[in-house]
């Protein structure tokens, strides 16, 4: 398994903190072959997104790197934490369940 | 075809192992084939004595004896009346389920469902129900009804497995070497009664010596137990989690149950 | 009331719970925010899921408070570890104190997790002892099969002992994998690539032809959640729970007899032949409705179900 942590930095989402902080976490996927699952939380720092992914997929870090930078500049996400199991899936399949998942959380705060 | 054909049977004496657990003279216990029924005698009051023997598949047929005997333990003393239950001695020496497509077929799930079922109908009734794992003890046919007694008791020769490490190895394609640096460290798998000791199934493991003092200790201690459980909620009964935590086997699984519960400490 | 269904089948556990409960009742209890991951798991680098594979909680179904766990198949063959099953118990030791119109468990699990496979084992004992002192206690207990993993092992055992069983033909309920039993006794025995045999004895129309699930229904969540509503709403189709010494032995004599009349029976088609089936080689084909016609004209003609 590989471990890694990183930390965008990114505008929050329009609407008051408090609410935001309030939030109830949100689950996206499911932790099996070619698949993850993704957890979002209210952050501590409103201006930082941080992302903590374990996957079983070794030695693709900059492949991760790259899309995870790319999701954080597609939306809002400062003030969010996302926290990642992963089963070898697909940059695709990856960007789809991070943008899900962003979606779900967004849609329930 | 049965797991005999793998493994020699178990080169034990039947008369001489009830002579060790009851002393000689004070049990009238048959084998029959693989099934194990009759009485013991414990300080001077007689035990139901039901299981299985030898290794034994348990397929449909020796499922619904030992159900059967159960039943039958719970009828008699309905029919002799008074407030006493006669506990229950279970023998457990099984290969594990019975590997055929026709019991499949017929549900040999449900059989041991049933066989579970009895046990507890016994339990509710206030008979006292103790295992003693005798050689193997495997599974799906451990779990049928050995695992359903209030304690179990592994004796010396006992060996507790779900599943041998090297067909596991094959299953979960982790390598061997693997699982056999980790079951060094950690109970949570590896074969072994000392494991399920550990990790709160198994209550006691007694070595060669007085079996008759301590089947009659562990049949005084559950009573005792009964009285002190009378006012806790019926899911206390079953303190096999608290065991495990107690001998540092079994971490998790009382905590999470208790939070789940709602009896349990905040995140 | 969805034009387009979830085949059940298909659905994550999360996807079930969500489509089979009162919209917006579910409340989870240990969910993926608090991490419960298996330790297990993680020593031997596999990877874990945050809510270990089950989702429970509370929720209401027709109105009525029920309490439900629902079993990731995709995750480890939705396999008992630890954590995972004891959130299971612990949701039906808390039923003993909640007394919810009733406990469902979404069921799709190949049984003992092998990574934990003592835990795994312990874990389904406990699981077992704590769906009787439910079911003692009033609380119904219903068994939902209908996913990929199916109800096997330990939990093909758990699933016995509930007060009722619905499953979709594409369920399987049985006690060993085919795998499994083809591996130790040869492929003669059970040839576990012949999915249509696999099926017919261990699939959904077996199980209902034998009296094993009460219901039988389409692969479509909205169906599974219909069934549990009907089952709910007559006590009397539940298993009325006294579990007593006449109760038993009369279940004790139906499992004999049924051991009896199919004493060498080893395909499902010998047992829908031997219940009047009109067509026994037809009945994997049959649509869940007309299943259920054909099981009701078989039995009235005959007098009873196995």
């Amino acid at each position: 398994m590989e471990h890694m942590s990183l930390s965008f930095p990114a505008p929050t989402a329009s609407g008051d903190d408090a609410s935001k902080a309030r939030a109830a976490a949100v689950i996206c996927g499911v932790v099996a072959s070619g698949n993850l699952e993704v957890l979002v939380e209210a952050g501590d720092d409103p201006a930082f997104c941080d992302i903590v992914v374990n996957t079983s997929a070794e030695g693709f870090g900059d492949i991760w790197r790259a899309v995870l930078r790319d999701f954080a500049a597609r939306h809002a996400v400062g003030g969010l934490t996302l926290s990642i199991n992963d089963v070898g899936a697909t940059p695709a399949v990856v960007s789809l369940r991070l943008d899900q998942a962003f979606e779900s959380f967004r849609s329930a705060s | 075809m049965t797991s005999e054909a793998i493994f020699p049977p178990v080169a034990t004496d039947a008369g001489a192992l009830f002579d060790a657990l009851f002393g000689a003279g004070r049990h009238g216990v048959t084998v029959d084939g693989s099934f194990v029924h009759g009485t013991g005698e414990v300080d001077g009051r007689a035990v139901h004595v039901i299981g299985t023997w030898n290794r034994a598949a348990v397929d449909v047929t020796l499922a619904l004896r030992v159900a059967g005997a159960v039943l039958d333990a719970v009828a008699a003393d309905d029919a002799a009346g008074g407030a006493a239950r006669t506990p229950i001695v279970f023998i457990a020496s099984t290969s594990g389920q019975a590997l055929s497509r026709h019991d499949e077929l017929l549900g040999l799930n449900g059989y041991f469902a049933h066989i579970a079922r009895c046990v507890d109908l016994a339990r509710r009734r206030g008979h006292r129900t103790l295992a003693l794992i005798h050689g193997e003890a495997v599974s799906g046919g451990f779990l049928a009804f050995g695992m359903l007694a209030d304690r179990v008791i592994a004796l010396p020769d006992a060996q507790v497995r779900v599943m041998d490490l090297r067909a596991m190895a094959r299953v979960t394609k982790i390598p061997l070497d693997d699982l056999q640096a980790f079951a060094k460290v950690s109970p949570v798998f590896a074969p072994g009664a000392d494991n399920y000791w550990r990790m709160g199934a198994v209550h006691d493991i007694w070595p060669a010596g007085d079996w008759p003092a301590l089947l009659a200790a562990a049949l005084a201690a559950l009573a005792a137990r009964d009285e002190l459980a009378a006012g806790d909620g019926a899911w206390a009964a079953d303190n096999r989690a608290a065991l495990g935590l107690e001998r540092g086997g079994r971490g998790l699984a009382a905590p999470v149950a208790a939070r789940v519960r709602g009896t349990g400490a905040g995140a | 009331m969805t034009a387009r269904g979830i085949s059940y089948y298909e659905a994550t556990a999360r996807t079930r719970v969500a489509a089979l409960v009162d919209a917006g009742s579910f409340t989870e209890f240990c969910g993926a925010a608090e991490r419960l991951t298996s330790p297990h798991l993680a020593a031997l680098g596999a990877p874990v899921a945050f809510d270990d594979g089950v989702v429970a909680g509370s929720a209401t179904l027709g109105r009525r408070p029920v309490l439900l766990a629902a079993q990731e198949g995709k995750f480890n063959g939705g396999a008992v570890g630890e954590v995972h099953g004891a959130k299971i118990r612990g949701l039906l030791d808390r039923a003993c104190v909640e007394r919810p119109a009733a406990v469902l468990l979404l069921v799709d699990s190949g049984g003992v997790r092998l990574h934990e496979a003592n835990a795994g084992l312990i874990a389904i004992s406990e699981i077992m002892r704590a769906l009787l002192a439910a079911r003692a206690a009033g609380v119904p207990v219903i068994a939902l099969v209908g996913g990929s993993c199916g109800a096997f092992g330990g939990m093909g055992i758990v699933t016995r002992l509930c007060s009722a069983v619905v499953m979709s033909e594409e369920g399987r309920l049985s006690l060993s994998g085919p795998e499994v039993i083809e591996t130790v006794k040869g492929v003669e025995e059970f040839d576990s690539r012949d999915r249509a045999l696999v099926w017919r004895v261990t699939g959904g129309k077996l199980r209902r032809a034998l009296g094993e699930a009460q219901l039988l229904v389409n692969d479509d969540v909205a169906a599974f959640r219909e069934g549990v509503i009907g089952l709910l709403a007559s006590p009397a189709a539940v298993a009325a729970e006294d579990g007593g010494l006449a109760q038993l032995r009369a279940e004790h004599a139906a499992l004999a007899d049924r051991a009896t009349r199919f004493a060498t029976a080893r395909d499902g088609r010998e047992i829908w032949r031997a219940q009047g089936f009109a067509a026994p080689e037809r009945v994997p084909m049959l649509a869940a409705d007309e299943f259920n016609r054909a099981l009701a004209e078989a039995v009235g003609a005959n007098g009873g179900a196995a």
